[in-house]
């Protein structure tokens, strides 16, 4: 048996391996927007520039400092996470009492902007990035060969994001989120640090894009336009499993990725318009997504 | 009497003179001024839109501009942000009871931080509330209006505040589950806490207060002490309508 309604199973799971990776990467992304989108109500469409400047990151740590790829992992969302904070405290801040559409805008503006400047320093050719020598190679699964380092991507952004639904349903700093996300004035009129709670929540959801981007550097080629291409996709799947969902983007992260992989087995032709044609449906279906909550 | 006038400024735990408070473009505070004794107990009384909740949420700071003075403990707080106000030992319960339906029982019980030592400890606070206990791991907003109106003067319970600011906590409940409240404010302030607290329903004020401040148009327009209350009808009557 190596085939599946006529197709090669090599192929097959060969597909749904690169939907699954894919799918990790919606899942990270859109967690973070998820998150940073529930507390702010802020569209962060730097999302993905931020996303493409973790995968720099790595790369510039790597190559000027020499600085490998397990201590990338844990200093480039610290690093850009830094850059996050400073960009919510000196801008973004500033437009909370506005419509949304201004954050939107500004942070629109922003990621072009990033994106501009690293196609001027880097070109837009792009730049490689070892797989770590831990994670090369391949194992033989039988029916497939599997590279070493896609399994861990996607084992470890599951973990990734299983580990900020732990934090964000079950501790108490999540609880604060939660409660603060719901009623931001009140928290704040029980003696919590709102504003600050929300500086360092960008922060986090823009560590997470960066932890991505690292993530990312290995597998696609570090190039400006990393991020923009994967964003759009992204944007598609937070609408999907509704806005500010935690849960939701994450599995519907996940499941796109693997939809989007089998659609290319099936009707490559409709591979790279799948995920819009189920958001069309969603939206006429269930406008809140799958996992929002009606306002 | 001037005696006693003196003692109230200076022993003052909340002095509040010439309250002002405006939300965007409406003036809705025009000069209010309150005196509040540590342990005492007293409510606000007044019509729909006479500024109860309003003079509540300026004292926390939720208004959109403030002006006046508000002096507690003689820290003045006319210009803090409202988690400045809370630490200094404000505990406030508003209208809507404010209970979070993404957090369950207790993590609503849990929310505001402990502020200052003396607040009560969750075993005393269970005890004070058997259903909380009960329905620990319930969605916040699943309890009925009474456990939630529990639930929300319990949680400011825990934190070590001294004054709490409690806005009609018998709006919508039961008769009987008043009464509950009511014997639950009564033992607050057995406890030590001092409670302003803002009614509609003077009657249920009247078992649970020790004075009574009248308001109309965002000014204190008069001041009846309990035990005066009930001579005083008439003149209540022609305030609140009733």
């Amino acid at each position: 048996m190596d085939e599946l309604f006529g197709i090669p199973l090599p192929l097959l799971f060969g597909q749904l391996l690169l939907g699954l990776i894919n799918g990790a990467f919606y899942a990270m992304l859109s967690l973070g927007l998820a998150v940073i989108f529930g507390l702010l109500n802020v569209i962060n469409f730097t999302h993905g520039a931020q996303f493409m400047m973790g995968a720099f990151a790595a790369w510039m740590l790597l190559n000027w400092f020499g600085v490998n790829y397990w201590f990338a992992l844990i200093l480039v969302p610290i690093i850009i996470g830094a850059t996050g904070i400073v960009l919510e405290k000196l801008m973004i801040s500033r437009l909370y009492k506005l419509d949304h559409l201004y954050g939107l805008l500004l942070t629109f503006g922003i990621g072009l902007v990033i994106e501009g400047v690293f196609r001027n320093e880097f070109g837009s050719s792009g730049l490689p990035y070892r797989i770590p020598p831990e994670l090369s190679g391949a194992w033989d699964l039988g029916f497939m060969f599997m590279p070493v380092y896609r399994g861990w991507v996607v084992v470890f952004a599951a973990a990734v994001c299983l580990a900020t639904w732990l934090v964000i349903e079950k501790t108490r700093l999540g609880a604060n989120l939660r409660a603060a996300t719901e009623n931001p004035a009140l928290v704040q009129a029980f003696g919590i640090n709102v504003p600050r709670m929300v500086t360092l929540t960008y922060g986090a959801g823009v560590a997470l894009a960066a932890l991505g981007g690292v993530l990312a550097a290995p597998i696609y080629s570090v190039n400006p336009q990393m991020g923009s291409n994967l964003i759009i996709v992204v944007f598609a799947v937070v609408v999907i499993g509704g806005m500010g969902s935690i849960l939701g983007s994450v599995i519907t992260g996940f499941g796109l990725g693997i939809i989007e992989g089998l659609t290319k087995v099936f009707y490559p032709e409709a591979s790279a318009t799948v995920i819009f044609v189920i958001m069309i449906i969603v939206l006429l279906a269930r406008p809140a997504g799958l996992f929002g909550r009606t306002a | 009497m001037a005696d006693g006038m003196i003692r109230a400024e200076t022993d003052a735990l909340l002095a509040v003179r010439g309250l002002e408070a405006w939300y965007g473009e409406s003036h809705v505070l025009h000069g209010v001024d309150i005196d509040i004794k540590p342990g005492e107990v007293v409510t606000l009384l007044g019509r729909n839109g006479a500024g109860k909740t309003t003079t509540l949420r300026a004292i926390m700071g939720l208004v959109g501009k403030r002006a006046g003075s508000i002096r507690y403990n003689g820290a003045e707080l006319i210009s803090a942000r409202s988690d400045i106000i809370a630490r200094k030992g404000i505990g406030y319960c508003p209208e809507e009871r404010g209970i979070f339906a993404s957090l369950d029982v207790t993590e609503n019980l849990m929310l505001p931080p402990v502020v200052m030592p003396g607040g009560l400890s969750l075993d005393e606070i269970y005890t004070l509330f058997p259903n909380l206990k009960e329905r620990a791991r319930s969605q916040g907003t699943k309890l009925s209006g009474g456990e939630q109106q529990m639930l929300a003067i319990a949680r400011i319970l825990r934190t070590g505040a001294k004054l709490l600011l409690l806005d009609e906590p018998s709006e919508g409940l039961a008769p009987v589950i008043v009464q509950q409240i009511g014997r639950m404010i009564r033992e607050i302030k057995q406890r030590g806490f001092t409670v302003l607290l803002v009614e509609q329903n003077f009657r249920f004020a009247q078992t649970v207060a020790d004075r009574h401040y009248v308001m109309e148009h965002g000014r204190v327009v008069d001041m009846v002490k309990n035990e005066e209350l009930l001579t005083s009808l008439d003149r209540l009557h022609e305030y609140l309508g009733v």
